[in-house]
């Protein structure tokens, strides 16, 4: 009885902090303290309530009455609540003068978190001030809601609380520190774990004009970036699968997990679903490097840099041809056939492109305008896929939608996991027993079972290693494995 | 040339069956169920009540994997088999001619004449039906008595705990699943079935089930009576044949089959929980109604079928199961009673235990049951097939470790038990 009341008590206070941003919002409250009031309400409604959902129990898998309450399992709460996501998201991304952001002088909510941003970055706040404040808080807050469910399992334990560290560090504290000790650089992203192509403006002119032109710090970040792209996750992911980056370091990630959790069972399963997903990941990561390679390109030419623009096109060409050559002579045996043609087809189009524009010198490298194309991407997918869909989604379609579906950066981490990598998931021998667990609580809706049933192990480029798969089993069947090991 | 194969029941055994003949031949495949239109994970009914699943989460292939593979799936209920003519009979009147007949019928819940037990408000579980009445049921249960101490009894229990029914659980034995678990094992779970807040009743067994027209109270050996509204029967399972009593099919508990799954009847076959085996391996019962051997009957039978005749060797025995939070899996034997020439080693903390048993005399390695640590079935594969000694596992056991990463290890510990044990 005094877990309801526990129960009770957090869903008031989270509500109340969540009133009183919405006051604020409808520009009723004002004052620091309040904004920490509220912050740290919400934060403790999730703690209070989660100490009432989960302490009276034992420690096990806490999966009843998933698929009768409304909020997760698509019944009208989940409704609601997704059309409020989607709304706040259309706002956040399109409509930000309704949030009160404004030139002369911010009012309702982004006014509302202006002392926290003084405080942080030494100016005043943004939109995304206060979208990368309430990201943090929920990561946070159902972080720790997350950690007594799965309290016995201590791979989640330690996982969530990397997610909480990347969240808190890296995405939020860090960033805004970096911006108050530098006031006088141009804005470029500081996010060390936010790489290209999920940061995809990473090599637009203005953001490359902002590191070039941001002393130590803003080479570092170029470096660092490039690094991060070229070496750092290829080795991360080699060894470890990429888990070290989708459900251990990612913002998007780690939201799903947490926020996300009630909503992983939503994933769609179906071979149809499976198929969509190969060809629309797949495309979002070639439009990205389109869009990459026409923006680096303009920038070249338009900068007049040491780098030669019709080099950079040579060196894309070579990059492409060693890329299929590897698929050709090692890789094939790990891709299906319409993959590998895909690979082959999308690499010779993009070459021929690139062959006629060197030939008759045009600086559109596709023949669109490469600002066009960018915008055109920012739109689409930097705002419309991964926040509109990919979060205000979460109730309907599950908290993976953009991992899946739609980000390049999973879809070249994935490219490295089946190729390259020593991870995958081990089936122990013969002892599954087909109950379909691991595949409905698998976010990225992989149908564990199919291997499993069939002692095969998990090899799969959208696996992000959550290891949910392996908790809700019942009869200890599935293992996150770097590799084999000998008996 | 291709043949016609007309399979009884889409349970695992049937379904395996079709599934691999289907990899080996273009034979004309049908499977008949009167259960469900899909195949489905029996073992995972409890989640569905649980609202762990959806009912269609438990079926591992969509509906185009059997247009795909053309596997014929009908819908019906067999009424009697005809060997003389090669042919079965549907309810509905309808006639089904076969080159083959697999009979995968599975088992239905045993009943043992208890006074009352026709009344509504008592069930088994086994069959989606059954599930289907227990969810339509459920909320006229505010209290609720399991009867019979395995494993479907304390799924049942954990079922409806879960939807916060007040449960009492009966066992018969001095300690619970004590046909195959020890003493020591057997008390470590019945302390967690307690924590869970089951008011589990060693030594009482089941008398009269009393009420009007619906379950108003269960009457136990020792003469207390309790206050139910539903009585879950869990005492075990018996082969589901009864439909083949007018046929001059070999039956005994089961169907009696040869080593190559074949009853008297040359091209009818059965497998599963339905089947008997005539002549055991040692060590091994002749019906075994478990997921794994239905799975490798189902696997054997279809060699055979396709021209490769096959015997059935189910291996070294393992199994697994989930006591509410406590995982368990068995490799090899480990019997609740020790034979004369067999020695223990047993360990257990914090709702995890390990208890190996070995030979006395020359120390070879026979079986291990684990508690709370899950262990690599291909590590006991090779242990049991190399005849290794009991001090290879023990100090091996690390490499048999098949929990999640950062998960606590107790190999050492264990080691270190054993040790002192057998210094």
């Amino acid at each position: 009885m005094n877990l309801e009341i526990s129960k009770k008590t957090g869903l008031s206070l989270g509500l109340v902090g969540m009133l009183i941003l919405t006051a604020a919002f409808f520009n009723l409250l004002n004052g620091s303290a309040l904004l920490y009031i509220s912050l740290c309400m919400i934060l403790a409604g999730i703690v209070v309530y989660s100490f009432g959902e989960y302490s009276g129990e034992l420690s096990g898998i806490k999966n009843n009455e998933v698929w009768f309450k409304s909020v997760s399992s698509k019944g009208i709460v989940a409704w609601i609540l997704g059309f409020v996501l989607t709304a706040f998201y259309v706002v956040i991304y399109w409509f930000p003068e309704y949030l009160g952001l404004n030139k002369e002088g911010n009012t309702g909510l982004v006014a509302f978190f202006d002392p926290l941003s003084f405080a942080l970055n030494g100016h005043g706040a943004s939109q995304w001030f206060v979208y990368g404040t309430l990201y943090t808080v929920a990561i946070l807050g159902f972080g720790v809601k997350f950690i007594p469910k799965y309290r016995h399992n201590t791979y989640q334990i330690v996982r969530t609380c990397s997610v909480m560290f990347f969240q808190l560090a890296f995405a939020f504290l860090l960033p805004e520190f970096l911006a108050k000790l530098n006031p006088k650089l141009d804005y470029f992203a500081k996010d060390l774990k936010n790489m290209w192509p999920l940061n995809y403006y990473f090599f637009e002119d203005w953001h490359l004009k902002a590191m070039l032109g941001g002393g130590n710090l803003g080479m570092f970040m170029l470096f660092f970036g490039i690094g991060m792209i070229f070496l750092i996750s290829p080795i991360l992911t080699y060894f470890f699968g990429k888990r070290w980056y989708c459900s251990w370091v990612c913002g998007c990630g780690g939201l799903a997990e947490t926020a996300g959790d009630s909503f992983r069972q939503l994933s769609d399963k179906s071979v149809k679903a499976w198929k969509i997903e190969r060809w629309l990941i797949h495309s979002v990561l070639l439009f990205v490097f389109i869009t990459t390679v026409a923006v680096i390109y303009s920038f070249l030419i338009n900068e007049k840099a040491t780098l030669n623009p019709k080099l950079f096109l040579v060196g894309v060409i070579l990059f492409l041809g060693v890329f299929c050559l590897y698929i050709f002579k090692i890789g094939y045996k790990k891709l299906a056939l319409d993959a590998r043609k895909g690979i082959y087809w999308a690499s010779g189009i993009i070459s021929a492109f690139l062959i006629i524009n060197m030939a008759i010198g045009n600086s559109n490298v596709f023949f669109i305008d490469s600002y066009s194309l960018r915008s055109w991407y920012g739109f689409f997918i930097g705002a419309a896929f991964s926040g509109v869909v990919g979060v205000g989604f979460y109730p309907i379609l599950g908290s993976r939608v953009w991992c899946r579906f739609g980000c390049p950066m999973a879809a070249i981490l994935g490219f490295q996991q089946k190729l390259l990598s020593r991870f995958r998931i081990t089936t122990n021998g013969s002892q599954c027993i087909s109950c379909g667990n691991c595949s409905t609580y698998c976010e990225m809706g992989i149908d564990v079972r199919a291997y499993a049933q069939k002692g095969e192990d998990i090899v799969r480029s959208s696996c992000v290693g959550c290891g949910v798969c392996s908790a809700v089993c019942p009869r200890g069947v599935l293992k996150l494995e770097n590799g084999r090991v000998e008996i | 040339m291709s043949k016609k194969v007309v399979i009884i029941g889409n349970g695992v055994a049937g379904i395996t069956t079709a599934i691999e003949l289907r990899k080996l031949t273009d034979f004309e495949i049908s499977v008949i169920s009167e259960e469900s239109e899909f195949f489905f994970s029996r073992t995972a009914l409890m989640y569905v009540f649980m609202g762990h699943m959806k009912f269609e989460h438990t079926q591992p292939y969509e509906k185009s994997f059997w247009e795909k593979n053309k596997i014929s799936l009908i819908n019906g209920r067999v009424n009697e088999v005809l060997p003389d003519i090669n042919s079965i009979s549907l309810e509905n009147g309808k006639k089904l001619s076969y080159d083959y007949l697999v009979i995968a019928t599975g088992s239905k819940p045993n009943k043992y004449n208890w006074p009352g037990q026709g009344l509504e408000g008592v069930s088994g579980l086994y069959h989606k039906q059954d599930l289907e009445y227990l969810e339509k049921y459920s909320s006229k249960i505010k209290k609720a008595v399991v009867v019979g101490g395995g494993l479907i009894g304390v799924e049942l229990a954990e079922m409806l705990n879960s939807r916060g029914i007040e449960v009492t659980f009966l066992v018969r034995e001095n300690s619970f699943w004590s046909m195959v678990l020890s003493e020591n094992e057997g008390r470590m779970l019945e302390k967690h079935i307690l924590e869970h807040g089951i008011n589990l009743k060693l030594n009482s067994e089941l008398k009269e089930i009393k009420g009007k027209y619906s379950v108003e109270s269960v009457i136990t050996s020792s003469g207390e009576t309790i206050e139910c509204q539903f009585v879950g029967l869990t005492v075990g399972v018996s082969p589901n044949v009864g439909f083949l009593q007018n046929s001059n099919i070999k039956i005994n508990k089961g169907i009696l089959v040869n080593e190559y799954l074949q009853t008297n009847v040359p091209n009818i076959f059965a497998i599963g929980d339905c089947a008997e085996i005539q002549q055991p391996q040692l060590g091994r019962r002749p019906i075994e109604a478990v997921w794994y051997t239905g799975k490798i009957m189902g696997q054997t039978l279809a060699k055979t079928l396709a021209g490769e005749k096959t015997a059935y060797n189910p291996g070294n025995w393992f199994n697994s199961a989930k006591f509410f939070d406590i995982e368990y899996q068995t490799y090899g034997l480990a019997p609740a009673k020790l034979n004369e020439y067999q020695d223990e080693f047993y360990w257990e903390k914090e709702n995890k235990a390990v208890r190996i048993v070995f030979n006395k005399e020359n120390r070879v390695f026979e079986g291990i049951n684990t508690f709370g640590i899950r262990m690599r079935q291909d590590f006991f594969e090779k242990v049991l097939n190399r005849n290794e000694n009991v001090g290879f596992v023990i100090e091996n056991l690390g490499k048999a470790n098949f929990d999640p990463e950062f998960f606590k290890k107790y190999e050492k510990e264990i080691k270190s038990n054993f040790n002192l044990q057998n210094a």
